[in-house]
């Protein structure tokens, strides 16, 4: 299924924000995606974040600093984004395993440098951040109160193939 | 040009290059547990493809939760099992006689140089210690794996890191390892391959190595790999002794995989390790280490000896060298989960889980246990852990709770006097 990419954005400012803290491992007893729904960034160590706030349940964008998804191989991680609407994830880096976790469920990791993060976080100051995001145009435009602000983004072609079919599930058994 | 063991492993492996830098593998081993598999089961049933590529290249094992301690976990470990049974996955382990994933797959004879290797677990690095290339994957990359028999990965550089000097008494694989990451940092093998090299790696024993594999993803590497050589033939002989007429033939295969001379690094760090002191963890991530020396006094209630880093018989041997005779604080739980039923065995036979028990531990059965707070052993609101493990994120062994990553030696230390301790001054 394709997924919708954008919307109102959480803006995570730490780095190596770990599985652990997005979804811990108590609830890996769960055999179906859309129980995890609840427990979205249970543990997650960050002043002033709530996880049972307007502002993630809001939320249809993640943005964050390096090596967001470190940990775990658990894509418990990102189906506890997805099925709570945050098919898009911003960020400088990512943990290789989540990043491709993401790519392999048809979301979208975008990695953006550490200058365009930092403008992105900037941002907030003027107000609630919306991302609008142009996969084929390879383009994330943010905005806050009339503030707008748009970062060219790279993806591997592999990677846009995967969002494209819908992923790798898709893409492998069309292909092998 | 020459080429690294990773290189090598790839260009033998490769299936497909669907675009440029995008190698996709096909698999030696395709590794199951009971957490991460069952979405891809289920998955696979509701697509009508519920298929296996080759039911003797898939083993599976229920080691997280084990035996099942609710419904929940009983169904996932139903799920696993009646999977099993129905394609015919003759290498499944079930209560009494499973064990930690990594384990005992190597321990079956299953993880053999030139490989590839996936699990949807995180610590599937640990299987590099044989010169393979194996990496945790999440369930789509298992449930593809299963069905079709192939990865895809971006093809990782090589970071050499050769370990020279010799190992001072009383420091271990963990300590090197523990450092090597504090250097490091948690991304600082990102996409990358760690190539252990050097007269210490040569020196250690398999299990040692797949100590130092072990922790190679929290240093966010891909996979962690060692060159095989005459103690990876002779660990693995038992299980190769009718494919090659001597273990020098065997060692002959297998030299095939060694990284060439003029194979190209990313970058070669090298670690003299004969001042290296036991390292510890202090924060909430695996690169916050220190010399147990600076953390020595840090109250503890709870010391956890096991998991795929430091479960094997040669950990529970250290461990036990420093308990002998002892007993453990007052103030301290002890808990010990030899990760496999063989290594259990060895253990009550060579009398060291007499010394746990003497000492005051809890011995359970082989299982993950207290590493991830979704089993036994669940720490409460600020409580301490004294843990052999591999990851000290927060919450990590239960919400509220900390870890300090050491050595087994380092662990029972701290057992015996309720504070982080080096086994060398006792």
């Amino acid at each position: 299924m394709k997924k919708i990419f954008g919307g109102p954005a959480i803006l995570l400012d730490r780095s190596d924000i770990n599985t652990d803290e997005i979804i811990p491992a108590k609830y890996l007893t769960e055999v179906t995606k859309e129980a995890l729904k609840p427990y979205c960034l249970e543990d997650l160590k960050l002043e002033g974040f709530d996880p049972k706030g307007e502002t993630l349940r809001k939320a249809r964008v993640v943005v964050s600093r390096a090596n967001f998804g470190c940990g775990s191989s658990r894509e418990h991680a990102p189906w506890v984004f997805e099925v709570n609407g945050i098919h898009t994830i911003v960020a400088e880096s990512y943990a290789r395993i989540f990043r491709q976790n993401m790519f392999n469920g048809g979301m979208l990791a975008i990695e953006l440098p550490k200058a365009d993060i930092d403008r992105l976080f900037a941002l907030e100051q003027a107000g609630p951040v919306e991302i609008a995001v142009d996969l084929a145009g390879q383009q994330v435009t943010a905005s806050a109160d009339g503030k707008r602000e748009t970062f060219r983004f790279d993806i591997s072609p592999f990677d846009k193939a995967l969002v494209e079919a819908g992923g790798w599930v898709e893409f492998a058994d069309a292909r092998y | 040009m020459g080429k690294t063991i990773a290189e090598k492993i790839f260009d033998a492996h490769l299936r497909d290059e669907p675009f440029p830098g995008t190698k996709v593998l096909d698999l030696d081993r395709v590794l199951c547990h009971e957490i991460t598999t069952p979405v891809a089961i289920a998955d696979l049933e509701w697509r009508g493809k519920d298929r296996v590529f080759d039911n003797t290249r898939i083993k599976a094992v229920i080691d997280h939760v084990t035996p099942s301690k609710d419904s929940k976990t009983a169904l996932q470990a139903k799920m696993l099992r009646d999977w099993a049974r129905r394609h015919d996955i003759r290498d499944f382990f079930d209560v009494g006689r499973n064990g930690v994933c990594h384990a005992i797959f190597p321990e079956k004879g299953y993880i053999r140089p030139g490989f590839t290797v996936i699990m949807g677990d995180s610590h599937t690095c640990t299987h590099g210690a044989f010169g393979a290339f194996a990496a945790g994957v999440g369930t789509t990359d298992l449930e593809v794996g299963i069905l079709k028999g192939v990865c895809a990965f971006r093809e990782p550089a090589t970071i050499r890191v050769d370990l020279v000097g010799a190992l001072p008494a009383g420091v271990y694989a963990k300590d090197v390892i523990l450092h090597v990451i504090g250097q490091l940092g948690v991304n600082g093998a990102t996409d990358r391959v760690l190539e252990f090299r050097g007269p210490v790696v040569e020196a250690m024993s398999m299990e040692a190595r797949m100590t130092l594999c072990n922790m190679a993803i929290e240093a966010g590497g891909t996979c962690g790999i060692c060159l095989p050589d005459a103690v990876t033939v002779d660990y693995l002989w038992p299980f190769i002794e009718e494919e090659f007429p001597s273990r020098d033939a065997a060692l002959d295969a297998y030299r095939v995989w060694h990284s060439d001379a003029d194979a190209v690094y990313e970058k070669v760090l090298t670690f003299d390790v004969s001042t290296l002191e036991p390292q510890v963890t202090y924060g909430y991530k695996p690169d916050h280490v220190k010399a147990v020396a600076e953390l020595t006094g840090t109250r503890v209630d709870q010391v956890y000896i096991g998991t795929c880093t430091n479960g094997r018989i040669e950990d529970l041997r250290q461990a036990a060298a420093v308990l002998k005779g002892r007993k453990i604080a007052e103030t301290v739980r002890g808990i010990v989960s030899p990760a496999t039923p063989k290594i259990f065995n060895e253990a009550l036979a060579e009398g060291i889980i007499q010394v746990f028990m003497d000492a005051g531990f809890c011995v359970t059965n082989p299982t993950c246990g207290a590493c991830l707070g979704m089993s036994n052993g669940v720490l409460a609101e600020g409580e301490v852990c004294a843990s052999t493990s591999n990851r000290n994120f927060n919450g990590r062994m239960g919400k509220g709770g900390m870890v300090h990553l050491m050595s087994p030696s380092t662990a029972a230390a701290t057992a015996i006097t309720g504070v982080i301790t080096d086994a060398r001054s006792i």
